[in-house]
């Protein structure tokens, strides 16, 4: 063949000669830009470093286990650091954040978005917007003041009537500084993220798609069912996997209003839970050199927990705005 | 002079004359006197934006069994009256309209009136063919029910029916189980008029219908217009005036003086495309501006 034989022209290297002040601003961004991993990474670093004694010591138990106590000397044991129970508590708690919080905050998004009145908008949106401001030591204050006495009335209720299921069961009438109550408060603590997440979504629905619903003779509910909720769904289930990420994070609010027991008990209502954020504060002050070290190693834990449920966010809104 | 004239019209042909030949050419539409209380009746209708006034006075009856089109330049108000027609214009907050508009002699914004039923009896067409891309061809067809809570005792029965009165049957009787983005953009259109007609609307509204589509699609969304005038009342807005005089029965013609736009005249296609009454009319479907 005649093309085997043409030879082609080598590729030519494209290149721009970028100006001085174009450099200079390339520069700034770019370490801004960098400067964000690079802390993320050496606090990454410095919490393996330091707990790595630890992970060495303990294994496989750190996670599993539900002891956790400095070396006694006295009776000649060793020290035992077990973050399991923690890990569960913080878990359920962010659950039970979760199964309150997301319904709320999806509710509030379409009010917002398809049912609130223009006036009301825009004062809402900003009203929860600045919630998301608001310091998490208020709400433990709050929780632990206002809604506690409430929501141990609401758990009685709840033991009272639902108590034949396990998980409402009760070993002994202690009501108060339970993971549900601390559930509630994180709940109230995610409402802003899964709001504001959903209702940008919600927002970006297609108007032709919506009119197209509306001229089929749906109603405004059948429509956010059928149009909204199918375009909309990766973004507020992103959205609550952010919301879940903060609930495992949070310290100060859970602190103020659990009571922390290490051991896993499935009675949700009981003044016994766990939380690995609120367990380093508990014990920081404290702590040993070496039990420092432990903690840090648990730091280490719950890092890659929100990392991992943050990235699993990001996949899951990525994924659906591309097909969106 | 008269023998110039003829000469030109010999080398040149003149837009009102083959836009005219091409409406003479289809079976002529017998301008029956329109019967009050039947098809849709627009009497007296003023839009509004905010403080603009889009739409001055514009009376025009739609007989059942016929296309109507509704030509005019852009911003003269043609595709603001078609939504009011089903009740879409409201949609926009600052919207606002006066006049009525009778379904079958009933006024569609009388106040207690519900809008699901209205649009249900008044079916629109976009310009953008706009399928729901979360669901497969046939949940498309069939989801003004679901959207509109109606039961149907047959549903693959309705689903074929519908399918091939929008004359898009044989191209996706094998794939009914696809979604509706995987069909290319004229077949969309047809999947959304099929969908319209799942819900047996006695009206239904085409707003630029063939706006987005190659003229193949066009072609072949114009003759499930036609095949389905023998059943319903159907209005079509366009910017083409070709599709207005192969597709329509009877043609209305909206101008804006820079005010809100008029209905300048409505009559049958072939006499607006021939012998239009009125001078701006005749200049426009001459090509003369628009």
């Amino acid at each position: 063949m005649n093309t085997a034989a043409r030879t082609l022209p080598p590729k030519r290297v494209i290149t721009t000669k970028p100006r001085f002040s174009d450099k200079v601003f390339r520069a700034v961004v770019t370490s801004g830009g960098f400067s964000s991993l690079v802390i993320l990474g050496l606090i990454s670093i410095f919490l393996l470093i330091n707990g790595l004694n630890t992970f060495k010591s303990e294994g496989f138990k750190f996670i599993t286990g539900f002891e956790w106590y400095g070396p006694q000397l006295d009776a000649g044991l060793p020290a035992q650091y077990g973050i399991g129970a923690m890990l569960y508590g913080t878990i359920v708690i962010g659950l039970i954040a979760l199964f309150f919080g997301f319904p709320i905050a999806v509710g509030a998004a379409l009010f917002l978005s398809y049912y609130a009145p223009e006036w009301l908008k825009k004062p809402m949106v900003l009203v929860v917007d600045v919630m998301a401001a608001i310091p998490s030591i208020v709400f433990g204050l709050w929780g632990y003041f206002i809604l506690m006495p409430h929501a141990e009335y609401w758990a009685k209720l709840i033991h009272k009537y639902l108590g034949f299921i396990p998980i409402f069961d009760m070993p002994a009438p202690a009501f108060s500084r339970s993971p549900f109550i601390a559930g509630l408060v994180l709940a109230i603590m995610i409402l802003p993220i899964i709001t504001s997440i959903s209702r940008e979504i919600f927002a970006q629905t297609p108007l032709d798609r919506i009119q197209a619903a509306y001229a089929l003779g749906a109603t405004k509910w059948s429509m956010i069912k059928s149009v909204v909720f199918p375009y909309g769904r990766g973004g507020v289930i992103g959205g609550a996997m952010l919301g879940l990420g903060r609930a495992i994070g949070e310290t100060v609010a859970v602190y103020t209003v659990l009571n922390i027991v290490y051991d896993i008990n499935i009675e949700v209502l009981l003044s016994a839970g766990g939380s690995v954020a609120s367990m380093i504060v508990n014990k920081f002050g404290e702590a040993s050199p070496e039990e420092v070290k432990a903690l840090m190693a648990a730091g280490f834990v719950l890092f890659l927990v929100t990392l991992f449920i943050n990235f699993l966010a990001d996949l899951i809104i990525n994924r659906t705005a591309r097909k969106g | 002079m008269s023998t110039i004239k003829g000469v030109e019209k010999m080398s040149q042909p003149n837009p009102v004359n083959s836009l005219a030949s091409v409406a003479a050419s289809r079976p002529q539409h017998v301008d029956s006197k329109h019967v009050a209380g039947t098809g849709l009746e627009a009497r007296n209708i003023h839009a509004w934006f905010g403080d603009k006034h889009v739409i001055d006075d514009v009376t025009l009856d739609f007989y059942p069994g016929t296309v109507t089109a509704l030509i005019g330049p852009s911003g003269c108000g043609k595709s603001t009256f078609i939504r009011i027609l089903n009740r879409m214009h409201e949609f926009i907050p600052t919207a606002a309209m006066a006049g009525e508009v009778l379904l079958e002699g009933t006024d569609i914004y009388k106040s207690g009136t519900d809008v699901t039923k209205i649009r249900l009896g008044i079916g629109m067409v976009f310009q953008k063919p706009n399928p729901f891309p979360s669901m497969t061809i046939k949940e498309n067809v069939l989801s003004g029910l679901k959207l509109a809570q109606l039961k149907v005792a047959n549903q693959s029965e309705l689903l074929e029916s519908c399918l091939i009165r929008a004359g898009l049957w044989n191209e996706v009787k094998d794939r009914l189980d696809e979604y509706g983005g995987a069909l290319s953009g004229g077949q969309q259109q047809r999947l959304c008029i099929a969908r319209s007609l799942a819900v047996s609307p006695q009206v239904l509204l085409m707003d630029e219908p063939c706006s987005a589509l190659d003229p193949g699609s066009t072609l072949r969304i114009e003759e499930t217009i036609r095949e389905l005038s023998a059943s319903m009342t159907i209005v079509i807005v366009t910017h083409n005036m070709q599709q207005a005089a192969r597709v329509s029965d009877r043609t209305g013609f909206f101008l804006s003086d820079g005010g809100p736009g008029r209905l300048i005249e409505c009559s049958t296609t072939s006499e607006i495309f021939s012998n239009p009454k009125d001078k701006r009319t005749e200049d426009y479907v001459t090509g003369r501006f628009g």
